[in-house]
């Protein structure tokens, strides 16, 4: 057990680890921040995307004693204050059907929109291919994407 | 024309802002307390096997294990149409990775590590991994009890065989069909399994308490149904059904793999062993793939004669149906394309076969299309060589034979009104049938197919719904129902319905996920029929509030009821123009009179639906005389795909569809369904295909080694198209298409690459690699 800490969604929190726990299990089970899901345990999914130092990342392959002293938002984080534009473009337009990618897809949009405001339709599309959707098809929440980047010249 | 409010409109979804904001909960995301315990299954490693002893003693060695539960602890069958399946293997395991046991333990690790020191003695049986190995003489017998499963009474099961189940069609005279007929085709198409990989685990967390009342938490298609199987299983030990309370909460996804009862029932069932403690049973990516159902893999061999004219004058289709070590579900699968597979064509003389053939390989069962998707690839293939055999334009051909009003199935019902003509119209013209398009690139070529669809939803024949409307103080509205929103939309559109009656906005409507304690029965959310079978219910919900309220007024102001109707969530009178109340004001407390009194009270609407019509009552020789499905959901689709001929690489340029919806409710929420239906269906012939080794292990479990597609897998352009040919019986004439988008996709494009490179595909999937080596070894067209 080691006594880590880190900043999740703007508050510093402390935690005793083993060395072997998993970041995702970590946040959801004693963290209380249930948006990050599971959807594979390995990597392939999406699902359980956090940012980690504004990067996203999956917390399933990571240790959470990798994250000591480091910071962590989620989709908590995020909608904090308020919807951003792209969490009400999302909603405006249905684009979400089960909902269980979209803590993840979310943050990857988020982040892509960060680096770059105004991507290409395949830039769109390769920010989002970590993120697996079994429901949408992808096209309406790209489509949103494209249509907020506009929205917004 | 119509003057909805509600109907029709693209309305935000009601759970949206949970999902866009992570509120959303789904099972896993529940807390349960420190005390919570943790199950983890022992698993059997052969496909067929005696068990011949159960070794738990170093297991129950690991500290924090509480308990080990196998076969002996519950020594029940159960099934949702026949049942055939245990909790816990008995004396035989069936596919590999059965659940042979389960460990309680206070940690997940304690339960992995407990589970990995079961010792389990088995003596292997001869297995059988195909239909037609397991229909040979001389096969090893799967299901030895076959003969005394209770099973529905129109399952036909043939005890002391592998086959579980045997629809037969006949109709008109299919050998002089034949005689009559200037060409006929012969062939066989395979599709095999697949899996329905919705992103959600299953996950189960009951608790039995020390009152006797077992609570399941579970994410699942079928609340209702999964109480009543729970209690039909656990009867011996004196459980009712108002005993168990099922609590559905958010679904990550479903597909049909949700659907009846699979692994929540080992989480009711252990939860007894361990009374007062939740218990939580996960499943993890590999169990999603062998332990849940697998879409059934199926060889069609089908025989179809025509007329020079492209008149079709025979069918004969034979199934052989992989349905795995389990039926119970996938039998009505069997059946229902039994009952459907001449496809949405008028035929006078049909001979169908579908045979459900038990397998050593996980159990079948329903997923998105329920068997049409696996039928269709071989029918909607035929239809295009035939009509290019006899030089007749494809989509001609088809107009030719469809299916229209009033016609027969083959079971001899009438068919219901749809617009199958106007879908094949519109495609037909938004894909530029009449252009070939080609490639200047010589390694390129571009070609497009074409295909029909349909589906009825595929239920017993008193599949029903019901609904509670609750009223609030501020004429807000909580719709109970017991359907479930696995992303297609139902909690939104059950809300416009009762939006578009009482005139409430549907901003202050919650349609609330089920709870069988506090939600009325609903059959399950399958078979596309929520929409028109709960969304009648709630219409008659909303309608009998409305009735309550406008006689309460009618009595209380001293109105002609029939003068009343509402707008803008208030009661006003057509022949006094001045008069209006405000639901608010009365809904809840009611409508004081001059001496102070009050009269009414909450207002409660109730709503029931169940079809009247519909009999499975039918000669099971030939299956004429019943009326086993309430109506068929049609339409059309096509394709442009570009092949690299050197790679076999497809590339999806346009795809084009039509669904005939009744009525759009929500046509947002419809092109959803049209979008993402259409790639999963592109997905079973471009990317997925699972793998068996020799043993009958699945040997790519994984989103690594069994390929979904991701945001950079797409078509280029998707063109969704709504018909609405109002269901006469549906609510606002709307019917259910959540299924139908991928149904036509792997024959569409199994004709385009006919139509590119002159190779008939006959087997799926069709991945770049088969392409590719068929390319290789036929001798395709020139390059243009």
């Amino acid at each position: 057990m080691k006594k880590i800490s880190f900043i999740l969604n703007g508050e510093k929190r402390f935690i005793h680890v083993e060395p072997n726990e998993i970041l995702l299990d970590v946040l959801r089970d004693r963290m209380g921040t249930k948006s990050p899901k599971c959807g594979c345990d390995s990597g392939d999914c999406g699902a359980c995307t956090v940012m980690l130092n504004s990067k996203t990342a999956r917390s399933c392959m990571i240790f959470a004693i990798e994250t000591d002293g480091q910071e962590i938002v989620t989709l908590e984080g995020i909608s904090k204050s308020g919807l951003t534009p792209l969490q009400k473009i999302f909603l405006e337009q249905n684009v979400f059907q089960c909902g269980y990618c979209a803590p993840g897809m979310i943050l990857s949009a988020t982040e892509l929109l960060g680096k770059n405001p105004h991507p290409s339709r395949y830039e769109v599309q390769e920010a989002l291919a970590g993120n697996l959707c079994r429901c949408t098809g992808y096209t309406p929440i790209i489509d949103a994407v494209l249509e907020l980047t506009k929205k917004q010249v | 024309m119509d003057a909805f409010q509600y109907i029709g409109k693209s309305v935000v979804k009601v759970d949206g802002r949970e999902k866009v904001s992570g509120a959303a909960l789904f099972t896993e995301d529940i807390e349960f307390g420190s005390d919570l315990l943790y199950a983890e299954v022992v698993e059997g490693s052969h496909a067929h096997a005696m068990i011949n002893s159960i070794d738990i003693s170093e297991a129950m060695k690991v500290p924090e294990v509480l308990s080990i539960v196998t076969g002996k602890d519950f020594p029940y069958n159960f099934g949702l149409y026949m049942n055939d399946r245990y909790i816990f293997a008995q004396d035989r395991i069936r596919f590999f990775g059965e659940q042979i046991a389960v460990v309680i333990a206070r940690t997940p690790q304690a339960a992995k590590k407990a589970a990995q020191l079961v010792r389990v003695n088995y003596t292997p049986l001869p297995k059988v991994l195909n239909p037609l190995d397991a229909i040979a003489a001389g096969a090893e017998i799967i299901h030895p009890d076959l003969g005394q499963y209770a099973h529905v009474p129109w399952f036909f099961p043939e005890a002391g065989t592998n086959i579980a189940h045997h629809r037969k069609i006949r109709k008109g005279e299919v050998d002089k069909g034949f005689e009559d007929a200037d060409y006929i085709l012969e062939d066989t198409y395979e599709v095999p399994r697949y899996s329905h990989c919705a992103i959600e685990y299953h996950a189960a967390v009951a608790k039995y308490d020390h009152s006797g009342r077992l609570t399941v938490w579970a994410s699942s298609q079928s609340p209702n149904t999964q109480r009543n199987l729970f209690a039909k299983a656990l009867a011996p030990l004196g459980i009712r059904h108002n005993d168990i309370r099922v609590i559905a909460p958010h679904v990550g996804g479903g597909f049909g793999s949700k659907a009846g009862v699979t692994m929540e029932i080992m989480a009711a069932a252990i939860a007894i062993k361990v009374q007062g403690h939740p218990v939580k049973i996960m499943w993890n990516r590999e169990r999603e793939f062998y332990n849940t159902y697998q879409r059934l893999g199926v060889v069609a061999k089908l025989k179809i004669g025509v007329k020079k004219d492209g008149t079709i004058t025979a069918l004969k289709h034979d199934l052989y149906w992989d349905a795995g070590a389990y039926v119970e579900y996938a039998a009505n699968v069997v059946n229902a394309v039994g009952l459907s597979a001449i496809g949405p064509y008028n035929i006078r003389n049909v001979s169908i076969d579908s045979y459900c053939i038990y397998t050593n390989l996980p159990p079948g069962g329903p997923y998105r299309g329920f068997g049409y998707s696996e039928f269709l690839f071989g029918l909607e293939s035929h239809i295009t060589r035939i009509a290019s055999h006899l030089g007749i334009d494809a989509v001609e051909m088809r107009k030719k034979n469809m299916i229209k009003e009033g016609d027969l199935t083959a079971y001899g019902a009438h068919m219901n009104p749809n617009g199958l003509s106007e879908a094949i119209t519109k495609v037909a013209k938004e894909i530029q049938w009449n252009k070939k398009d080609r490639s200047s690139d010589p390694n390129l070529a571009v070609g497009k197919g074409f295909a029909l669809f349909w589906k009825a939803p595929a239920m017993p024949p008193n599949a029903s719904s019901s609904c509670f409307l609750k009223f609030n103080e501020d004429a807000s509205i909580n719709l109970l129902v017991s359907g479930v929103d696995i992303g297609q939309g139902f909690l939104t559109v059950m809300a416009q319905i009762a939006a578009e009656i009482l005139t409430v906005p549907t901003s202050k409507i919650r349609t609330e996920n089920p709870d069988t304690d506090r939600n009325p029965y609903e059959w399950q959310t399958v078979a596309s029929h929520v929409t028109w079978g709960c969304g009648n219910a709630v219409r008659n919900a909303a309608i009998d509030a409305r009735d309550q309220i406008f006689s309460l007024v009618s009595r209380s102001k001293f109105l002609p009821i029939e003068d009343l109707f509402l707008e803008d969530e208030k009661v006003k009178c057509k022949t006094q123009p001045s008069f209006e109340l405000r639901l608010r004001d009365f809904i809840i407390q009611g409508i004081q009179m001059g001496d102070g009194t009050f009269r009414g009270g909450p207002i409660i609407g109730r709503g029931i639906f169940m079809p009247e019509f519909t009999s499975t009552n039918a000669d099971p020789d030939t299956s004429q005389g019943g009326h086993p499905n309430v109506h068929y959901t049609v339409g059309a689709a096509a394709v442009t795909i570009q092949i690299d001929k050197q790679t076999g690489r497809m590339n999806i340029l346009k795809v084009v569809e039509a669904v005939d919806v009744g009525k759009a409710i929500n046509p947002d929420l419809i092109k959803g369904q049209i979008i993402g239906g259409l790639l999963q269906g592109i997905s079973t012939v471009l990317y997925e295909e699972m793998k068996f080794d020799h043993r009958g292990k699945m040997l790519n479990p994984n989103f690594t080694d069994y390929k979904i597609p991701t945001a950079l897998d797409i078509p280029d352009e998707i063109v969704p198209i709504i018909i609405e040919v109002n269901q006469p019986d549906g609510p606002f004439g709307a019917r259910g298409m959540g299924e139908h988008p991928m149904i036509p996709v792997a024959p569409m494009i199994a004709n385009a690459i006919e139509d590119a490179l002159g190779i008939r595909i006959k087997s799926m999937p069709i991945t770049a690699e088969k392409l590719c080596l068929e390319i290789l070894k036929t001798n395709p067209k020139t390059p243009q």
